[in-house]
């Protein structure tokens, strides 16, 4: 008997056990059902959830790849192993093997760890439920990685994970159901939950952490520093770091979020794709391009000046706000989360303009988290409800007023 | 009061197997079943028993709710057997058919001097009351109410949908017969939609309200029309009839025969030589798939209506009553390996999520039955407005007959829908939800509810 039978026969020993969704769950990954249509359409589209899941994992894998060159590159030039880097996106001191390596091995933990505690929790709350599991997590769980900085330990990860599936998601109902993103709800989780550990300027680099014990146990070595520009910047002090670093991601931050350049390209695989909203990612630049104007009006203007805390955050140019810290990778990978999201075409121009907006506005006004876009989009998962109640309304008093033209 | 209609949002589903434009006449069946199913929310009254002798024409049976719509049998021959199921609800009523056919005869009507009272009596006696359907709730239409207006579309742009052009051609008479005749009913206009670069039978009837529209799928649906030209409101009500049954009408009038005869294609991609055949409303499907059609043991989904929304039905089944087309596709029930993630090119999509069908708009598919993934919670936004023309929310009225919330379908735009406007967000769903069925039952809740 070939493979495909011998799990057609599984399939039906387990149908209607508790263990039903646990088996479909990975017999549907190896194959897609022998389901045939029923009352309603005959035929169906090809694209089912599991392949507009895939096509957002497909997006974000070169940041992750980057990612992982970046890890060993920062540790390594922290450390003063190489020179920076010099000549544009493919220097050869970055795309080094020995880079990547230690990314990897970094890194890969941190993905299984992801997806392991994250399905497990999917698998559990599948059998107990007795639904389906849905592939809301496949995002989710590439998603987490990618936003947490490189030294952060598994345990924390792991907790973050449980929190954010069971209260983020699963609480609701599920995929579909939820009104927070699951991966920005696990990184609030961590950023309020271990404050001391997620900022600051120890967590970003590779070893850091490691060589501040070392040093507090005695051993005579440089402390490694790699804050984020956001951070430092925060704190006032001048930009370290040149553009066109910070556009192809040559910098410290969040393991896939430094790259502009790459998350832009997966943006626009999205766009194509048709699987990513470009309202909501236009939208938020716009947001964040006017709200940035504003403060720098506000300095140049003269109203805030050199002696304010926010000034240097203020004064940075409003389009550098765009290529800082996670803004560009919160926009184009969790803004547009359509189950978070508003819902309506109109309501997506709002939602991701008020993104924008607020990001910046957190960012200038919150030096504890200066990653506005975080909270950003996490307030607005809690209005986008409100937001397409409105956008309806709209829709409903049309009707209602045709209604009255012709009673009148 | 004509006006030209763009359609822009849709999706045009070219598939594999459009009929020929060859007619041939079908065999005659010897059965011929009327299902009460056939009319949405019917429930029954018989007037004949096993064993009565009938007319073409004569009635079979009547709605419980309303004693004068009246349901006729499509041809003479003798009521052989009547199927019940739960509760002795009536499932068939099957009649044998005679060699020779005779007819009840209802007497001439001229449409052009006959009184609306009399036009309706007619149509209510004669059984061609049952194809004016009626929005809201996309039910026959209730002869108490006056609509204030009818639609009709001539324009058929489903898959593999029969050519209305080449279906009714040389119909013009009874046509023009059948339009005066259901202006008397309205006080508003007959609306015919006709496709812009067509060669419409319908372009020159008189006394009606033309429409010329282009644009894809669904813009050939009446509610796309009716959306556009003056949607339903609360309160208010609208009729349709389908172009093919205009002929019937039409013909019962000018010689006072009920003839059911149809003009259907038969189609897809199962179908070795795809072709429309004349037969009758009700006969045997039987009659037409075997001969260049499908091998007798193909493992094929035998459908009475288009790919959308018709109905599925078995080898020994009937063509139903509003039906004229019959699709044969393969089924789809097996597995594939990776089927999620691989790239594909033999199916259609509306994304480009390694999905090619946007590469090549012309090429026609051979699409089965499968469903291409699992049921899922809604989750993707924005796709169905894609190719959802009307001006509502698709998603959220799905949503609101989910949760039964009376008050919000009806503000959201339940009057003017019908379970096929949703036949293409249902086609394009990523979560697969049965969009047409949650709309149906929708309506079934408001029309108990609210009426």
């Amino acid at each position: 008997m070939s493979l495909k039978s011998n799990l057609h026969s599984l399939k039906e020993k387990y149908k209607g056990t508790k263990m039903a969704p646990a088996f479909n769950a990975l017999h549907t990954f190896l194959y897609t059902p022998n389901d045939t249509t029923h009352n309603g359409t005959h035929i169906k589209s090809a694209d089912d959830l599991k392949r507009t899941m895939n096509t957002v994992i497909m997006a974000m894998i070169p940041c992750l790849i980057f990612g992982m060159f970046n890890a060993g590159y920062q540790h390594n030039l922290a450390v003063g192993d190489i020179q920076a880097v010099t000549s544009g996106f493919f220097s050869s001191e970055f795309w080094t093997l020995d880079n990547f390596m230690i990314g990897f091995w970094k890194i890969i933990p941190l993905v299984i760890v992801s997806y392991g505690v994250g399905l497990g929790v999917e698998f559990l709350f599948a059998v107990i439920k007795n639904h389906e599991v849905e592939e809301g997590y496949l995002v989710t769980g590439m998603l987490v990685p990618l936003i947490v900085p490189i030294d952060i330990p598994l345990w924390m990860l792991a907790v973050a994970v449980i929190f954010g599936v069971v209260i983020g998601k699963e609480v609701f109902g599920g995929t579909g159901m939820n009104i927070l993103n699951p991966a920005l709800t696990i990184r609030a989780f961590l950023f309020f939950a271990y404050p001391t550990w997620m900022s600051g300027d120890k967590v970003w680099v590779e070893g850091a952490v490691q060589r501040t014990n070392d040093i507090a146990a005695g051993a005579n070595l440089d402390a490694i520093s790699g804050e984020t520009i956001l951070g430092s910047l925060a704190q006032g002090k001048e930009m370290a770091y040149s553009v066109s670093d910070m556009f192809y991601g040559f910098i410290p931050g969040s393991i896939g979020e430094t790259s502009t350049l790459l998350i832009i390209l997966g943006g626009l695989f999205l766009i194509f794709t048709k699987i990513g909203s470009w309202r909501i990612m236009l939208s938020s630049a716009l947001g964040a391009i006017v709200m940035g104007l504003i403060f720098n009006q506000v300095v140049s203007a003269g109203i805030i000046t050199e002696s304010s805390k926010f000034y240097t955050l203020m004064s940075t140019p409003f389009w550098q706000h765009l290529i800082l810290g996670g803004f560009a990778f919160g926009v184009v990978f969790m803004a547009t989360d359509p189950v978070t999201a508003s819902q309506t075409n109109k309501g997506k121009w709002y939602y991701g303009f008020l993104i924008g907006f607020i990001s910046i506005l957190i960012r200038i006004f919150n030096p504890a988290y200066p990653e506005g876009v975080m909270l950003a989009i996490l307030l607005m998962n809690v209005f986008a409800p409100t937001i397409d109640h409105y956008v309806i309304q709209g829709n409903i008093k049309q009707r209602l007023k045709r209604l009255k033209v012709k009673t009148a | 009061m004509s006006k030209d209609i763009l359609i822009k949002k849709g999706l045009d589903i070219k598939l594999k197997g459009e009929a020929e434009k060859t007619l041939e006449k079908a065999i005659l069946s010897n059965f011929y079943t009327l299902r009460p199913e056939d009319f949405h929310g019917l429930t029954p009254k018989l007037i004949s028993k096993v064993g009565s002798k009938v007319n073409a024409g004569d009635p079979v049976f009547y709605d419980k709710s309303n004693e004068n719509v009246k349901f006729v049998t499509p041809v003479s021959g003798e009521v052989i057997e009547i199927n019940r199921g739960e509760k002795r609800k009536i499932l068939s009523v099957k009649i044998q058919a005679d060699k020779i056919q005779t007819f009840k005869n209802y007497g001439v009507v001229n449409p052009d001097t006959a009184s609306a009272e009399a036009i309706k009596g007619r149509l209510l006696e004669s059984g061609c009351w049952a194809f004016i359907k009626q929005r809201p709730y996309d039910v026959i239409a209730n002869p108490n109410k006056s609509p204030k207006s009818i639609f009709v579309s001539g324009y058929a742009t489903a898959p593999l949908a029969a050519d209305l052009d080449f279906t009714l051609k040389g119909k013009e008479s009874e046509l023009q017969a059948a339009v005066i005749a259901l202006g008397k009913l309205t006080a508003g206009n007959v609306h015919v939609g006709i496709g812009k670069s067509s060669n419409s039978p319908l372009a020159g009837l008189k006394g009606v309200a033309i429409h010329s529209i282009s644009g894809p799928h669904p813009s050939g649906n009446v509610g796309t029309l009716i959306n556009r030209i003056d949607p339903v409101n609360k309160g208010e009500v609208v009729w349709t009839v389908n172009a093919q049954d205009l002929v019937i009408i039409g013909e019962l009038l000018l010689t006072g025969k009920f003839n059911a005869e149809r003009i259907v294609a038969l189609v897809g991609s199962s179908i070795e030589k795809p072709r429309y055949f004349v037969t009758k409303i009700g006969s045997e499907v039987a009659t037409i798939i075997y001969d260049k059609g499908v091998p007798q043991d193909a493992n094929v989904r035998i459908i009475s209506g288009n790919v959308l929304s018709g109905k599925h039905i078995k080898p020994d089944g009937y063509l139903d009553y509003y039906s004229n087309v019959i699709t044969v596709i393969p089924e789809g029930d097996d597995y594939e390996l990776f089927g999620w993630t691989k790239p594909v090119f033999n199916k259609i999509s509306n994304s480009r999520a390694l999905t090619f069908s946007w590469l090549n708009p012309k090429k026609e598919y051979e699409l089965d039955t499968n469903t291409n993934g699992e049921h899922r919670a809604f989750v993707t936004t924005g796709n169905y407005e894609e190719v959802f023309p009307l001006d509502i929310y698709p998603m959220q009225i799905l949503k609101a007959c989910m949760y039964k919330d009376l008050d919000e379908m009806e503000a959201l735009g339940m009057y003017e829908v019908a379970p096929e406007d949703f036949a293409l967000t249902e086609f394009i769903c990523v979560s697969k939800q049965p969009h047409q069925d949650i709309i149906r039952k929708g309506l079934d809740l408001m029309l108990k509810e609210i009426g």
